[in-house]
C-alpha cells in the first residue's frame, strides 16, 4: 500500500461542516395533508449559492436534521424554497413552523442537474409524487431561461388529486403554449376531470424527438423503474435519462455512510445520476 | 535523529515523564481469564506509568477510541433564545503509547477519510494533537490476524516513534520532530552497531514469522470482490450472521456514524452528537418513507466486506481492512473476513 502524506494539520483548523447557518421562514403553506411548503432566507445576508438538483440539511433545534431537496431555482432570487413531507421527527415538527420561525440550514450539498448540457435541446420532465419538488428546481430554471432550451414537456403523477403539489403552477404551465404539461392521478375524486392512471400512460400522449431529448425522472423507486423503461422505449439513450435518488444523507459531506450505494456517497457524487450510472450501481433503485 | 536504546526497566519512568505533558493512553492488563490464566489487555488512559504493558497481544478495541470516540458532541446551541449554533471541537495533547503496526495503518486510513474532500475538524483536531508511539510485532499476535496480506505490518509513516523490543531493551526509532521531543523525555542511550545488528536480526526473524494467508495479492482484492458481487456466497455466509454489528464496533477503520440531538435538563440548550453506527443494522440504509435499500442481511454483509476490501481503498487510497482479525474474534457467528476473502477467490 502506498502511504502518502495526509493533510491532518490543515483539516484540524478547518471550519466544522456540521454547524448550521440560521435561516428565517418568510412564507409557509400546507400543500397537502403531508406536504408543507417553505420559502426561506438566510439571516447572515450571504444567501444560499445553489444550483438545481441540490439539497440542504434542515435543522430543527432540539429535534435534529433532515435532508430536503431544494425545490426552487436560483433564477428566482435570494430566497429558496423547500417542500417537506412530514414523515419523521424533524419533518413533523416542521408542520408547526410558519412565517418568522427560524431553522438551521447546512449546505447546499450534492451535485446538480447539468443545465449546460441540456441547452438547446428538449427536456422531458417526469415527476411522481414528492419527486416534483426536486424536479421543480430544474423546471423553474428552464422556464426562466426558456429561450435556451428546446421543447419542454412536463409529466406529473400523483396517487390522488389531494396529493398533487404546486397545483397553481401546474395550471400556469398547462396554460403556456411553450410548455406541454400533462397531469395524471391514480385514483380520481368526483371533481377530477383530467387524466387517470399511472404516470407511464402519459408517454402515449407525447411525441419525443429521442436523439435531442433529456428525460428527467424523479419519483418513488417503483415509479422510477417503469418510467425509465418508457423513456428507453421512446429511444432516449441511457446517459440522457437523469434521475435524483433519495437516501438518508445524515452528514452531507461524505463521511457518515448512510447514503452510500456501493462505493458512491450519494450526498457528494449524487443525488443526480444518469440511468447509465444508476444501472451500474445496482443497489441504486 | 539516530536510533536510541531504552532499557525496559526505564520504560515506566519515560511514560511517567510523558504523563507530565500529555494524556497517555496505552495497553494495560484488564483481567486474567479464570479458565486458562490468559492475560487480557485493553487500551486505557494510563493512571500509573507502571501499568503500561507493551508485551500485550491483542485488544478487543484498538486505540481508535481515543481519536474517534463512540460518542462525540459536534454542535451546541441555545433553545432559550437565539440558537447561536457553535462547533464543539475538544482536544488535548495525548500520546497513544504502544500502537501496533496494524493500528498505525488503520489510523492513517481514518486520517485520510476525515481529511478527504470536506475536512472534519472534530476528528482532525484531536488527531493533530496526538502523538503515536508504535511498538513492532515480532510474530503474529493471533491466529485470526492476516496483517502481512493486507500490507499493514510495516507502515512507512503514521507514527512519531517506533519501539522494537530487544533483549531487555527497546530499540527506539524517531520518525518526526514531535517524536524527537518525546524521546528526549526518556533516559536513553545512542544505539551502537551491536544494537543496530540486533534490530536487523529482529526484522529478519519477523519476516520469517509471518506468512501470507490469502491465495492472491491484496492488489487484486477489489477486482475479486467485484467479480463476486452476484455470487450466492453472500447469502450463504449471511445465514450465520445475526446483524449484531460487533464487526463494526471492533473494526479499527470503521467510521460510519449516526447523529442525534440531546436537550439539557433545563431545556435551555441542546447538543448535536454523533455516535458509532453499523451498516449491519437493518435501519442503516433506510429513508424517511420507510424504504430500506439494503433490506437483505446478505446485502448488508456484502456491503461491509466491499467497504473493507474495496470502497474505502478506492475513496481514500488507504486499506479499509488492516487484517487485525478483531471482527472475526468478535463475531458470535464465527464469520471471518479472511476466510470470506479466500472463499470468493476460490469460487471464481
Amino acid at each position: 500500500m502506498t502511504t502518502g502524506q495526509i493533510d491532518v494539520e490543515h483539516g484540524a483548523s478547518a471550519e466544522s461542516p456540521y454547524v448550521p447557518r440560521m435561516a428565517r421562514i418568510v412564507a409557509a403553506e400546507q400543500m397537502s395533508e403531508t406536504e408543507r411548503f417553505f420559502r426561506l432566507e438566510m439571516e447572515d445576508g450571504r444567501g444560499l449559492a445553489y444550483e438545481p438538483g441540490q439539497f440542504v440539511e434542515v435543522m430543527v433545534f432540539g429535534m435534529g436534521e433532515a435532508p430536503i431537496s431544494i425545490c426552487s431555482s436560483p433564477t428566482q432570487g435570494e430566497a429558496f424554497e423547500l417542500c417537506v413531507r412530514s414523515v419523521g421527527t424533524v419533518t413533523n415538527a416542521l408542520k408547526a413552523y410558519g412565517e418568522g420561525d427560524r431553522v438551521g440550514i447546512r449546505g447546499p450539498f450534492g451535485n446538480t442537474f447539468d443545465t449546460e448540457a441540456m441547452k438547446g435541446e428538449d427536456v422531458l420532465f417526469v415527476a411522481g409524487g414528492l419527486g416534483l419538488a426536486p424536479t421543480r428546481s430544474l423546471i423553474r430554471y428552464v422556464l426562466d431561461k426558456r429561450e435556451d432550451y428546446g421543447r419542454v414537456m412536463i409529466l406529473v403523477g400523483a396517487r390522488d388529486p389531494s396529493l398533487l403539489l404546486f397545483r397553481d403552477e401546474l395550471e400556469a404551465w398547462a396554460g403556456r403554449d411553450d410548455v406541454e404539461t400533462l397531469v395524471t392521478v391514480d385514483r380520481p375524486d368526483k371533481s377530477w376531470k383530467g387524466n387517470v392512471g399511472v404516470i407511464t400512460r402519459l408517454f402515449k400522449k407525447i411525441q419525443v424527438d429521442a436523439p435531442q431529448t433529456w428525460a428527467v425522472v424523479v419519483g418513488p423507486p417503483v415509479m422510477f423503474k417503469f418510467t425509465v423503461l418508457e423513456a428507453l422505449a421512446e429511444g432516449i439513450p441511457e446517459h440522457r435519462i437523469i434521475c435524483s435518488l433519495e437516501r438518508h444523507m445524515k452528514c452531507g459531506v461524505g463521511k457518515c455512510g448512510h447514503c452510500q450505494i456501493r462505493g458512491v456517497y450519494v450526498c457528494r457524487e449524487g443525488p443526480v445520476f444518469t440511468y447509465e450510472q444508476v444501472k451500474r450501481l445496482r443497489e441504486g433503485i | 535523529m539516530l536510533p536510541r536504546v531504552l532499557k525496559q526497566a526505564d520504560l515506566a519512568d519515560w511514560v511517567e515523564a510523558l504523563m507530565q505533558e500529555r494524556r497517555v493512553a496505552a495497553p494495560v492488563l484488564k483481567e486474567t481469564a479464570p479458565n486458562d490464566g490468559r492475560e487480557l489487555f485493553s487500551w486505557e488512559v494510563v493512571q500509573e506509568a507502571s501499568e503500561v504493558r507493551l508485551d500485550y497481544d491483542v485488544t478487543v478495541l484498538g486505540p481508535k477510541k481515543f481519536l474517534w470516540p463512540s460518542r462525540q458532541a459536534l454542535v451546541t446551541y441555545r433553545l432559550d433564545g437565539d440558537p447561536k449554533p457553535e462547533a464543539v471541537i475538544r482536544h488535548e495533547p495525548q500520546v497513544l503509547f504502544g500502537v501496533r503496526p496494524c493500528d498505525i495503518t488503520a489510523i492513517a486510513t481514518l486520517d485520510a477519510a476525515f481529511a478527504k474532500d470536506v475536512p472534519d475538524p472534530h476528528y482532525l483536531a484531536r488527531r493533530s494533537d496526538t502523538a503515536i508511539v508504535g511498538v513492532d510485532c515480532g510474530g503474529p499476535c493471533h491466529e485470526t490476524s492476516f496483517c502481512l496480506d493486507m500490507g499493514s505490518l510495516d507502515p512507512e509513516s503514521g507514527y512519531d516513534v517506533m519501539l522494537t523490543p530487544l533483549e531487555g531493551e527497546y530499540y527506539v526509532e524517531v520518525k518526526t520532530e514531535l517524536g524527537q521531543a518525546l524521546v528526549e523525555a526518556g533516559k536513553m542511550r545512542q544505539a551502537t552497531n551491536e544494537d543496530m545488528a540486533a534490530h536487523q536480526a529482529f526484522q529478519e526473524a519477523k519476516r520469517g514469522a509471518f506468512h501470507l494467508q490469502l491465495p492472491f495479492d491484496v492488489e487484486y482484492l477489489p477486482e475479486i470482490l467485484d467479480r463476486s458481487y452476484d455470487s450466492l456466497v453472500w447469502e450463504a455466509i449471511a445465514r450465520r450472521c445475526f446483524s449484531c454489528g460487533s464487526c463494526n464496533t471492533t473494526c479499527p477503520t470503521c467510521y460510519c456514524f449516526d447523529v442525534y440531538d440531546t436537550v439539557a435538563q433545563d431545556l435551555g440548550s441542546g447538543t448535536r452528537v454523533r455516535r458509532y453506527d453499523s451498516c449491519q443494522l437493518d435501519p442503516f440504509a433506510e429513508v424517511a418513507g420507510g424504504e430500506s435499500f439494503r433490506e437483505e442481511r446478505s446485502s448488508r454483509l456484502r456491503h461491509r466486506m466491499f467497504r473493507k476490501g474495496k470502497y474505502i481503498l478506492e475513496q481514500t487510497g488507504r486499506p479499509g481492512c488492516v487484517g487485525c482479525g478483531r471482527c472475526e474474534r468478535a463475531c458470535v457467528a464465527e464469520i471471518s473476513i479472511r476466510d470470506t476473502f479466500k472463499q470468493i477467490a476460490g469460487s471464481q
